[in-house]
């Protein structure tokens, strides 16, 4: 990383440190105010006073000139005490009253700046957050700039009920961030993420942080936050985006645990699209934010392709369809006119923007079946749509969304599909973060062929509705499911997943979640049925409805609960109750008769 | 030569001798002990305290905590002086100028303290 000297604005500042700068800052106030006491209490206790009688009295002990001083100063005034003044000290008195009244208002003018000056609010703000994250007692994740993809990201774990610290170093972006309408209000550090005490101060080494998702927009600082992770505390998982290849590398190098490349994750997508929609629609309903409608399938065609743009997305995509033995032109402002070379990967080139009727004409616009609209602005790739789609009506239209305030825009226009890399990014993180085997199962799924994946959505949706599902995992284990273990030890049969899926307020009935896959020592089982046995140490991923999640878990805790699912006897709980009902060997062969009967 | 330095010396050698000055003398007399200058003392004393604020270094710490100790004795001091003098009627007797010196004496042990630690700085930097 380049050494460059940072503004004090970036540092994150220790608590003393701010505690010495109002020091200094109040030092001068401070004098003048000690300085305007002294040499008023001082002139009191010279000037001679003057007794009831009229004639000279001594002057006032320095008790009294503190006490006359003290009140006068702060514009209290309770008279001349503790007796009448003579006239030298009516006349001292009014020096006395300019010079305090004018020190107090320096001072507290000069304490008015410091608080309001940018850099002192700026430390307090920092301190605050410091404390706030230290005081953390549950886990969190450490965002890494609240850009579109951070704020996206904050959103979606908002909504999961998970805890998270945001570094950002853009005031406005921590703003907008501010605006959003967020349950939790996490605490938000404004710094920035490349320097390591930043992430120092937002928790990076506390205890309960769960992991370092690097998500700026720029590669540079985003391979600064991977470093400084990994080498200030190995444990913590870290994931990051990454726009360039050589970046791509250089975290994997540093041992980044997942580096997410937008582009190469779409172009991937749109790869899987074209081989098997139907996989496609799954994965994307299965990593979309919970209660997203299913999408319908998206089906790029097979011909020519028009990519316009060819910059880091356009070459992503233009390489994978090549592969495909598809016929790619690329328009770029940046290229010379060049013939097509399957065999290095390389699309006919033409120089020129999308934007041009007559360069869109040049491409093969009217034969092409489809167009990718990839620059970098917004506004020039719905241009280069809605040019294309003027002269080819039947155009299967890509688009590429850079800026998420721009979403209006891109829903009007409707194309087949569009790229938004801070989607992409955040939605594929809160999938690794929330559900480490759903990655596993997306490889599956990816492998499959359409036909399996329409029987998916199909069980899906007859268990669950059309809206996308939350997805999680439970491990049959002490800590997360002990009433199944309990059972699991103590009964010879088997307990089939069946029996979990029942609802707790009716045995009868299903609650809405189904087992998406089941994983035993090392080895998946896809979409195991009501009747698959479970063992000790399983660990299943389950998609389900809203709050199913919290319904299993009560069976998963719950031996009563679960009890009455397997036997559909409603025993109460309690000691007292468990031994009478162990004492009546009436009772025992009945739960047990029932049990058996069980048709699971 | 720097200004500040010399009004920051100034004033640390001040504190120390007003307050010198006040207790120099018998105990348990008050005619040898003006409570004028245990009000310079003080006025001086914070002064000197206020010069020290800000100081990030570890001698500067020590010496805004000599500081902060002559003002907490010197202030008690005049609290017993304002107590004896004004409140509780006895007045500025042997035993009140005893335990009001005294309280001064500690006092002025801190500004020794202060004075040397300014002396080694002095020195230490050889310049």
């Amino acid at each position: 990383m380049p050494h460059h000297p940072r503004s004090a604005e970036q540092t994150p500042i220790a608590a003393q440190s701010v505690m010495f700068l109002v020091l200094r800052r109040l030092r001068l106030p401070m004098l003048a105010l000690l300085m305007a006491y002294a040499i008023s209490v001082f002139g009191l206790t010279l000037i001679p006073g003057v007794d009831a009688e009229g004639s000279p009295a001594p002057p006032m002990s320095i008790f009294h000139s503190l006490y006359f001083v003290s009140y006068t100063a702060t514009t209290i005034g309770f008279g001349e005490v503790p007796s009448e003044f003579s006239d030298a000290q009516r006349m001292w008195t009014i020096v006395i009253i300019h010079l305090t009244v004018i020190s107090w208002t320096f001072a507290i003018l000069t304490t008015l700046t410091l608080f309001q000056d940018r850099a002192f609010q700026r430390a307090v703000a920092q301190i605050r957050v410091a404390g706030r994250v230290r005081r953390m007692r549950e886990p969190f994740h450490l965002i890494c700039g609240a850009g579109d993809t951070g704020q996206r990201m904050a959103r979606l774990l908002d909504r999961l009920d998970m805890r998270y610290v945001i570094v950002e170093k853009d005031e406005q972006r921590i703003e907008e961030l501010e605006l959003e309408d967020l349950r939790t209000d996490a605490p938000v550090l404004n710094g920035d993420a490349s320097v390591p005490q930043s992430l120092l101060t937002a928790g990076l080494t506390h205890p309960l942080c769960r992991g370092v998702l690097a998500l700026t927009p720029d590669d540079a600082t985003n391979l600064a936050i991977v470093t400084t992770a990994r080498l200030l505390n190995r444990n913590v998982p870290v994931i990051a985006g990454a726009q360039s290849p050589n970046t791509v590398v250089n975290m994997r190098a540093f041992g980044t645990h997942h580096v997410i490349s937008a582009f190469d994750t779409f172009a991937d997508q749109l790869m899987l699209a074209m081989r098997a929609p139907g996989c496609q629609r799954l994965a994307a309903w299965l990593t979309a934010p919970v209660d997203a409608e299913l999408e319908k399938e998206h089906e790029p065609p097979r011909g020519p392709w028009v990519i316009c743009g060819h910059g880091r997305f356009g070459r992503a995509v233009a390489r994978r369809l090549i592969a495909q033995g598809l016929q790619v032109t690329a328009v770029d402002p940046a290229y010379e006119d060049g013939d097509a070379d399957p065999a290095e990967g390389l699309p006919a080139r033409l120089r020129g923007v999308g934007t041009e009727t007559e360069v869109l004409e040049r491409a093969g616009i009217d034969a092409a079946v489809a167009l990718v609209a990839g620059a970098d602005g917004d506004i020039t790739n719905l241009a280069i749509a809605a040019m294309a789609r003027v002269r080819n009506p039947k155009l299967f239209i890509v688009l590429r969304q850079n800026d998420a305030a721009n979403q209006l825009l891109f829903d009007g226009f409707r194309a087949d599909m569009v790229m938004k890399p801070s989607e992409i990014i955040a939605d594929e993180c809160v999938a690794l973060l929330t559900t480490p085997l759903l990655d596993r199962f997306l490889e599956v799924v990816r492998s499959k062929n359409d036909a399996w994946a329409d029987e998916v959505i199909h069980q899906l949706r007859k268990r669950i509705g059309t809206r996308s599902p939350r997805i999680w995992t439970v491990r049959i284990g002490p800590d997360e499911a002990p009433a199944v273990c309990e059972r699991l030890e103590a009964a010879d049969r088997p307990f089939p997943l069946g029996d979990l899926l029942r609802s707790p307020a009716d045995r009868q009935q299903r609650i809405e979640a189904h087992a998406l896959m089941l994983l035993r020592e090392g080895r998946e089982m896809l979409l195991p049925n009501d009747d698959t046995a479970l063992a000790a140490g399983d660990r299943i991923l389950f998609a389900g409805r809203g709050d199913t999640r919290r319904r299993l878990a009560t069976t998963l805790f719950d031996a009563n609960v679960l009890r009455y699912l397997v036997t559909g006897r409603d025993t109460p709980g309690g000691w007292v109750f468990t031994r009478r009902i162990a004492s009546k060997p009436s009772a025992r062969s009945a739960s047990k008769s029932d049990g058996s009967s069980s048709p699971m | 030569m720097n200004l500040g330095k010399v009004v920051f010396g100034f004033f640390i050698l001040l504190a120390a001798t007003l307050n010198f000055g006040f207790v120099y003398g018998d105990l348990a007399t008050p005619d040898h002990h003006h409570v004028s200058e245990l009000f310079a003392a003080i006025v001086v004393n914070l002064i000197a305290t206020i010069l020290k604020f800000g100081d990030r270094t570890q001698v500067g710490a020590v010496h805004l905590a000599t500081s902060l100790v002559a003002d907490a004795q010197l202030l008690l001091a005049a609290g017993v002086w304002a107590w004896a003098a004004h409140v509780s009627g006895t007045g500025f007797t042997p035993a009140v100028t005893a335990s009001v010196v005294s309280l001064a004496a500690g006092a002025l042990f801190a500004n020794v303290v202060s004075v040397l630690l300014l002396l080694g700085e002095t020195l230490a930097l050889r310049r």
